[in-house]
């Protein structure tokens, strides 16, 4: 049986629009609504180049990466064609206006994958 | 469902295109059955001559594998000639070699037959040793031949012809090309080029007869072919003669199941016969309104065409191509298209360097670019045909337009602008790192034949285009033919048929106030656009009615929608506004003491004379906005940007006018003010010109007498210098034209169309007559700009006003 976590109401996410969830371990999960009130969750990371989706535009079901463009199908989580890559998708429910997200997946999933590091971090990083 | 059956007669370029156009928007609508004549599966036949000049095989040409037709549930008889169709009850008939028959029954027919070569009507023409150029079989005659023997004649010094001679002689020929016309390639070339493409050839060891008309071919005792005779009484000795003197629409099968044919299978708009509506034909052999075309880009777009209509969507039309040439012979560069020879009423400018090799020739009717013709330099090719299909006006770029484009300023491929002699690690687009290798590499294993299918797979040229040019040279060095096949009209995006202007139109005509109102009125094919199209709709509403349409940040870009730049780590940069690049130890502490509390990990001073804070989390985008409060700069967004100023008479010994004060002034006047690109002005106090006005949207340099303007400057992909436009004699003047420029762009240029290229689109003329000439009408802009700025929000401080959705700086966490 999967616990489901109350995350938010699906108005608190913007039309075409995202929000991010922050986790105790990992990368956010972005949860993405479409003009029909569809809801998705994607691990907040393109495969492209780790740019978060949450900040893209959404559209139809997709959501377009702000850093490079790739086109993200938010219910598989995979680049559309010619780009190749796909990000961990996570499970969703809505009930009564509520969007949940499933806790062994948010515990669990992509734990693995480090963020993308900007500026003088990232000149430490490869320095040490 | 029981599927139909669509069956296609002939396996060559233009009809598997069809196909593959089909399958990719209605996979599984039809059963396919393929007839080729020929033994192999679809092959690129304009690559036939690197294969005839030992640069490629015949594997590395095949287009479509037998796997290809095995995938996707083609039905392939290679091999097999249809030899009739009876229209009645729907059926083909073929025959393999043996003899043996096969039928096949069809809903939809699609008629690809190509074209076959024309025979001299000579005596002799049927000898061993006389053939014609077409497929892989004539091919492999000819490699054959030339292990063999040793002396060859091509008859015909057309693009053809000169492949084909120049092919046999890679191989080792003695090779005479004959050529009946004053000079070579004269449907592609003038006499000049075509004579300096001769001397060139010459000196590669090509021997040429111009004006020999032939009069007869004789074989010796085994019936092979042995000499040709000439109607002047001379005669060559040749072991071979390739005939390459034109093409004739095969029409022979459309003919015998009677279908309307003149100078090829008369078809109309949809592709489809004018006497069948349930046959298509596409390719060579077709005759649409009038003219059976034989390069690949017109053929791809009738492809195109017929797909959709065998889809069952309907809703695609072909209305002609205009078309260029270039030949594939390595190492010599020709292009030509449209009017090249000239005539009556067209002005020409020539540049000729015969020594160097170099020959260019532009002509021009009623101001327009009708043709051009180029031997040596063929970069700017691509971008004469543009300006050729586009039809504007070149009176205000005729000085610099034999250049090219290419000329100045180009960065990030090193200069180069002749791809073929770049080595395979060269690297040809500097913002996407592809290198030579990796493009041909993409075209070959991914049979690509578009500039755009290029640009998809391997992101070449795909950001900032400076290496177009090259890219285009690449693809037709590995790929062949004439790629550029860009409709006349440019779609916004693959969800509507309709270009930009045409959408800018509607919105003003029909008074659309949201972007549903457009999608619907536009009959927009997807439900609510892609990221591309929506934040261009999103501008053209709120530019063409301010203060009544409403912004959607929904449709804006990350950037516009936070108020701040990202980064490639997702977190955001901060610019606050410096009018003019002035600031005080006031604002300085508040920006560093900001820089402190949110712990921002770079303070960078930027080109245009501002700060800039990167590395700030966007949960603290609200309150670093509020800490150092200073209004948006505007650095992230399509807007004004920066306004640089020198320090002018004020303290500078050498200032003539105050222009701090100045680019002070036109910033208050203009911030918040979005466009369709990113705006920078920038402001001098004498003509030594230390802010650079030189290469900014607006420039103003200080003058002893007033302000000298220049606009459409640029110092980023491409640097362009900017125009003169006018000289002002005071400030308000300076206001009332930058603002008035600055409106008539925004109104009418295309989104992400900086004013460098609305400037180029629409010809500065268009603009003097606009700002210069109509007073009225300049004052007019000027006031509809101060309208649409008037009490704009600060979207730093304003949310509400400016729309910024505060819930995007907060994280949610799991209950």
């Amino acid at each position: 049986m999967s616990e489901w976590k109350k995350i938010c109401l699906v108005t608190d996410i913007p039309v075409l629009g995202s929000r991010r969830v922050a986790r105790e371990r990992g990368i956010d999960v972005a949860v993405f609504r479409n003009d029909e009130d569809g809801v998705f969750a994607l691990l907040d990371r393109c495969p492209h180049k780790g740019g978060p989706l949450s900040q893209g535009i959404v559209f139809g079901t997709s959501v377009a990466c702000p850093l490079h463009n790739w086109t993200i199908d938010l219910e598989g989580g995979c680049a559309k064609a010619p780009d190749e890559g796909c990000t961990q998708k996570f499970s969703v429910r809505v009930e009564g206006g509520a969007v949940h997200l499933d806790a062994t997946e948010l515990a669990t999933l992509a734990l693995d994958l480090q963020p993308v590091v900007a500026g003088p971090a990232a000149k430490e990083l490869t320095n040490a | 469902m029981k599927k139909m059956k669509l069956v296609m007669v002939g396996n060559g370029m233009a009809g598997v295109r069809t196909i593959e156009e089909l399958l990719k928007i209605a996979p599984d609508l039809y059963d396919i059955t393929v007839f080729g004549a020929e033994p192999h599966p679809n092959y690129n036949r304009i690559m036939l001559s690197p294969v005839l000049a030992g640069e490629q095989t015949v594997d590395e040409i095949v287009l479509n594998s037998w796997a290809w037709y095995a995938d996707n549930r083609i039905a392939l008889h290679a091999g097999k000639k249809v030899v009739e169709v009876d229209r009645v009850k729907r059926i083909v008939r073929a025959v393999d070699a043996q003899g043996a028959a096969t039928e096949a029954p069809y809903d939809r027919l699609l008629v690809c037959t190509g074209s076959n070569p024309f025979m001299l009507p000579v005596p002799g023409n049927d000898l061993q040793g006389v053939i014609a150029y077409r497929d892989i079989a004539d091919t492999g005659y000819m490699i054959e031949t030339a292990r063999t023997h040793r002396n060859a004649v091509v008859i015909g010094g057309g693009l053809l012809g000169l492949e084909a001679a120049n092919g046999l002689m890679l191989r080792g020929m003695n090779v005479t090309v004959v050529h009946v016309m004053p000079w070579l390639m004269e449907r592609q070339l003038d006499d000049v080029a075509g004579k300096l493409l001769q001397k060139s050839l010459e000196d590669r060891g090509l021997k040429f007869l111009i004006g020999a008309q032939t009069q007869e071919l004789t074989g010796n005792e085994e019936g092979r072919v042995k000499s040709i005779k000439f109607k002047d009484g001379s005669e060559v000795a040749t072991d071979l003669v390739v005939m390459a003197v034109g093409i004739r629409p095969n029409t022979q099968l459309a003919e015998s199941m009677r279908l309307h044919c003149n100078r090829g299978i008369v078809v109309n708009d949809t592709m489809q016969t004018v006497t069948d509506a349930r046959i298509y034909s596409v390719g060579e052999c077709a005759a649409h309104r009038g003219i059976a075309y034989g390069l690949v880009a017109p053929l791809f777009e009738q492809a195109k065409v017929a797909a959709n209509h065998l889809a069952q969507f309907g809703i695609g039309r072909y209305s002609g191509s205009l078309t260029s040439t270039k030949l594939k012979v390595t190492g010599i560069d020709l292009f030509s298209a449209g009017e090249f020879m000239g005539g009556e009423g067209t002005e020409e400018i020539v540049m000729s360097d015969p020594f160097g090799g170099v020959y260019k020739k532009l002509v021009i009717k009623d101001d327009k670019l009708v043709g051009a013709c180029l031997y040596g330099d063929t970069v700017d090719g691509s971008y004469y045909f543009k300006l050729l299909r586009d039809g504007r006006s070149v009176s205000d770029i005729r000085d610099k337009l034999i250049f090219g484009e290419s000329n100045l300023g180009d960065a990030g491929h090193e200069g180069q602008n002749k791809a073929a002699l770049m080595a395979d690690d060269a690297e040809v687009c500097g913002c996407n790192g592809v290198n030579k290798g990796t493009i041909c590499k993409a075209i070959k294993e991914k049979g690509l034949f578009t500039l755009d299918e290029v640009r998809k797979h391997t992101k070449a040229s795909a950001s900032c285009g400076s290496c177009t040019g090259l890219v285009e040279q690449i693809l037709m060095f590995t790929a062949g033919g004439d790629y550029s096949a860009t409709p006349k009209l440019k779609a916004m995006c693959a969800c509507t048929d309709h270009g930009h202007q045409a959408v800018r139109d509607a919105i003003r005509a029909n008074k659309l106030l949201s972007i549903s109102d457009v999608f619907k009125f536009m009959e927009w094919k997807t439900p609510n656009g892609c990221a591309s199209c929506r934040p261009a709709v999103n501008y053209y509403l709120i530019s063409t009615w301010p203060k009544q349409a409403k912004d959607d940040p929904q449709s804006r870009f990350i950037n516009e929608r936070s108020h701040a730049n990202i980064q490639k780590d997702g977190t955001y940069s901060v610019i606050p506004r410096m009018w003019g690049g002035e600031t005080t130890a006031s604002e300085l502490r508040r920006i560093a003491d900001a820089v402190d509390k949110y712990k921002i990990p770079t303070v960078k001073v930027t080109g245009g004379q501002r700060i800039d804070l990167l590395g700030v989390k966007k949960e603290d985008l609200q309150n670093v906005w509020k800490d150092i409060g200073m209004p948006s700069g505007h650095a992230y967004a399509k807007a004004l940007r920066t306004v640089k100023t020198c320090v002018g008479s004020e303290w500078c010994r050498m200032g003539t006018q105050d222009s701090t004060q100045m680019g002070k002034d036109l910033e208050r006047a203009m911030w918040r003010m979005y466009a369709p690109h990113k705006v920078k002005f920038a402001v001098s106090g004498c003509p030594r010109n230390c802010a650079e006005s030189g290469i900014k949207d607006v420039g103003i340099i200080g003058v002893d007498s007033g302000w000298e303007m220049y606009i459409a400057g640029n110092g980023g992909i491409k640097t362009e210098v900017a125009h003169f436009f006018t000289k002002l004699k005071t400030a308000a003047e300076v206001l009332e034209y930058t603002g008035a420029f600055c409106e008539l762009y925004r109104q009418e240029g295309w989104y992400l169309e900086r004013t460098v290229h609305y400037v180029n689109r629409v010809g500065l003329d268009y603009v003097k007559k606009k700002i210069l000439e109509d007073h009225e009408g300049r004052k007019a802009l000027w006031e509809q700009l101060q309208f649409a700025l008037d009490g704009e929000p600060d979207p730093w401080f304003d949310f509400k006003e400016a729309a910024v959705d505060t819930r995007q700086f907060e994280k949610l966490t799991p209950a």
